[in-house]
């Protein structure tokens, strides 16, 4: 085969593929292993949740936010719930912003657990994923504990939360899995209320961090693979419309939860970690840095909500369903009641806004309002869909493996990119 | 670009200073909610823009978000608490033609709307700490047309793919205007109002044909809840004092 024409090669990387993360197809032009071209194609998880949300009232799609990125459930509610807040004009009382400031990053530690335990995994270190779901599962616990679903919470609403915290930790039963010491042990954290469990769990959490350290931070093999490996630069990460990690990591300081404090978060010490070179390596630092700052903030939450009973909803039943004893007894609220259910509340016409910093990045919901019982337009800026969009050019000139790495450095959930 | 200098007594708020530079360039200024809009005219909107991320005043240097909306049927509702309110009962709220249910041949073809079409730009300054909502609404209802962003912030580039797709926005000068969210080979823009939300055609497979079908959408769509709009004075109270408090974010 002499002059034998060496032509790149077009390679297709998932939808059906474990490192993809969900359902990202990626079209990759290859010369030899390196990519020259990286094409993204995505929405095959596309369900129209912002169509969807304009045909029912605004309290029905709280549960839609929550499969949005389905691995930082209760940071979208809150993106969405404080853009009714904002146009509605009410404010949840103080007790519910802490409530929601200690769920913010009960999920911020949530979502990086499962992003260090996955990119871990993508990279071929095994054991971190391992470690990382055991944590997992406590904090699921509390999401449960608190709204009845581990995943799924719909806990958040306009003006306020769903219910006050549980007295009780919900305990493990026996059962031919759990029994005997290893039930005690599971049972240890559990006696009193799910405060108790906090304060149990946050005191122990950063001996597990320094553990997924010890597993990764020096480790050869991890460096290898993240050193140097997708760099951003600032200019690149603003360009891009980065927030989040993909922005500290590249060295800006910029965090809403500092600079735009929303919920308890001015009232709240902690400290916001940056990278210097935004490779890959830097961005895990962060956010292992990240976990042990929301830690510290969850920490402090729970000292506060143990001093401070009080109302977790406003008192105005427009928005906020009437105590179920109170419509025993009071005609007007079960009236109420029976309105917020059937109808819903109308929200005064404009738009608004409101952006929380969820754990991947600014996540924002653009809300417009024609006086109706339901949105007249949401828009859902979900922080994925920026960062994947700038895919193309960070992986260029790359080889393949590391293609995973970025991807996995992306920290990409589909639910919230297909929306 | 015409007066690079700031005015002489700097302007204090966003939208003053807003409106000292740009002066008949932007439509309009409003600030509600603490929140900044500026309207721009398509031809205009890119020069804008680059001001926008150049001007040392201002420096956006993050566009956070690009959407596009349709404004047909705004402030319409299902439920019109008029005289004839028990004259239809029940199926008033379930069979109604508001926005999202109209299907393709009911649609209406004539909108109360001047312009129908907008896209929403929000812009986020870093180094100053704020953020800017840019609206500019396409000329032409039938072929929207609005100038790409993507030569001033490359990160429009799959915000503007997304309204193109779902609003059938042509974005003029992107590189790469290709539909990103919906199906290969989708037709119609499924964000618009007058595109039903049950959609068109359903998929399925055809044991005989032994293929996988699109068909006309079978199931009839049904929403249990009206749009309503109620004139309500019950925020307005409560609105007042917390307006104020917005305004600092």
């Amino acid at each position: 085969m002499a002059g034998a024409e060496i032509r790149n090669y077009t390679m297709n990387f998932g939808p059906q593929h474990p490192a993809a993360h969900g359902v990202l197809r990626l079209v990759l032009e290859l010369d030899g292993e390196v990519v020259v071209r990286a094409d993204p194609h995505v929405g095959l998880l596309h369900r129209a949740t912002e169509k969807l949300a304009e045909s029912k009232p605004f309290n029905q799609s709280i549960g839609y936010m929550d499969r949005l990125d389905y691995v930082s459930m209760m940071c979208n509610e809150h993106g969405y719930v404080r853009a009714i807040e904002k146009l509605t004009r009410i404010e949840a009382p103080i007790r519910a912003q802490y409530i929601r400031t200690m769920f913010d990053e009960i999920t911020r530690i949530l979502n990086h657990l499962m992003w260090i335990g996955s990119n871990a995994l993508d990279l071929g270190a095994m054991a971190v994923f391992l470690y990382a779901f055991r944590e997992r599962e406590e904090l699921m616990d509390c999401y449960e504990a608190v709204s009845g679903a581990r995943m799924h919470a719909t806990y958040y609403r306009p003006g306020g939360v769903y219910r006050d915290l549980p007295d009780r930790m919900p305990q493990y039963r026996e059962s031919p899995w759990h029994k005997g010491k290893d039930l005690k042990r599971l049972n240890a954290w559990r006696e009193g209320s799910m405060l108790d469990f906090l304060d149990a769990f946050t005191d122990d959490f950063p001996r597990r961090v320094a553990e997924y350290e010890e597993l990764l931070t020096t480790n050869r093999i991890w460096k290898q693979r993240t050193v140097g490996i997708g760099v951003v630069s600032p200019e690149q990460a603003l360009a891009w419309s980065m927030s989040g990690p993909m922005l500290r990591g590249s060295g800006i300081e910029w965090d809403l939860r500092k600079k735009q404090p929303y919920a308890a978060y001015a009232d709240v010490d902690f400290d916001i970690p940056v990278g210097a070179n935004g490779d890959c390596y830097d961005r895990y630092l962060v956010r292992v840095e990240e976990m042990r700052q929301s830690n510290r903030i969850i920490k402090q939450c729970v000292a506060w909500l143990r001093q401070n009973p009080g109302p977790v909803i406003v008192d105005n039943f427009k928005v906020a369903p009437p105590a179920r004893a109170e419509m025993k007894r009071d005609m007007e609220a079960l009236i109420h009641h029976f309105k917020l259910f059937t109808e819903g509340y109308c929200v005064p016409a404009g738009e608004a806004y409101a952006a929380v910093e969820a754990p991947k990045g600014e996540f924002g919901v653009y809300l417009v309002s024609d006086g109706a019982n339901k949105p007249f337009r949401l828009k859902v800026r979900a922080p994925g869909f920026p960062h994947l969009s700038s895919m193309d050019e960070i992986v260029k000139g790359h080889m393949l493996p590391d293609v995973v790495a970025m991807i996995g450095t992306y920290d990409i959930v589909f639910g919230e990119i297909d929306r | 670009m015409s007066e690079a200098t700031p005015a002489p007594a700097a302007p204090s708020t966003l939208a003053e200073r807003l409106a000292a530079r740009f002066g008949e360039r932007i439509a309009g200024v409003a600030t509600r909610l603490g929140e900044t809009t500026i309207e721009v005219a398509a031809d205009d909107l890119v020069g804008i823009a680059t001001a926008l991320r150049d001007d040392p005043e201002l420096r956006f240097e993050q566009l956070i978000d690009l959407c596009g909306v349709d404004y047909l049927g705004y402030g319409e509702d299902e439920w019109r608490t008029s005289q004839e309110t028990t004259g239809t009962g029940f199926s008033r709220g379930v069979e109604g033609l508001g926005p999202g249910r109209f299907n393709w041949v009911e649609r209406p073809r004539e909108t109360a709307v001047p312009r129908r079409f907008a896209v929403v730009v929000h812009l986020l300054s870093i180094s100053h700490n704020r953020r800017l909502r840019v609206r500019c609404f396409c000329a032409d209802d039938a072929l929207p047309v609005v100038p790409s962003l993507t030569g001033v912030w490359t990160g429009a580039n799959w915000f503007e793919r997304e309204a193109f797709d779902l609003f059938g926005i042509v974005f003029e000068g992107h590189p790469d205007l290709r539909r990103i969210l919906t199906d290969y080979g989708f037709v119609g823009h499924p964000f618009r109002k007058d595109f039903p939300l049950i959609g068109n055609v359903e998929v399925r497979y055809d044991p005989e044909q032994k293929r996988v079908i699109y068909q006309p959408v079978s199931i009839e769509p049904r929403v249990t809840v009206a749009r309503v709009i109620r004139e309500d004075a019950r925020y307005a109270q409560a609105g007042a004092e917390a307006a104020d408090r917005w305004q600092e974010n």
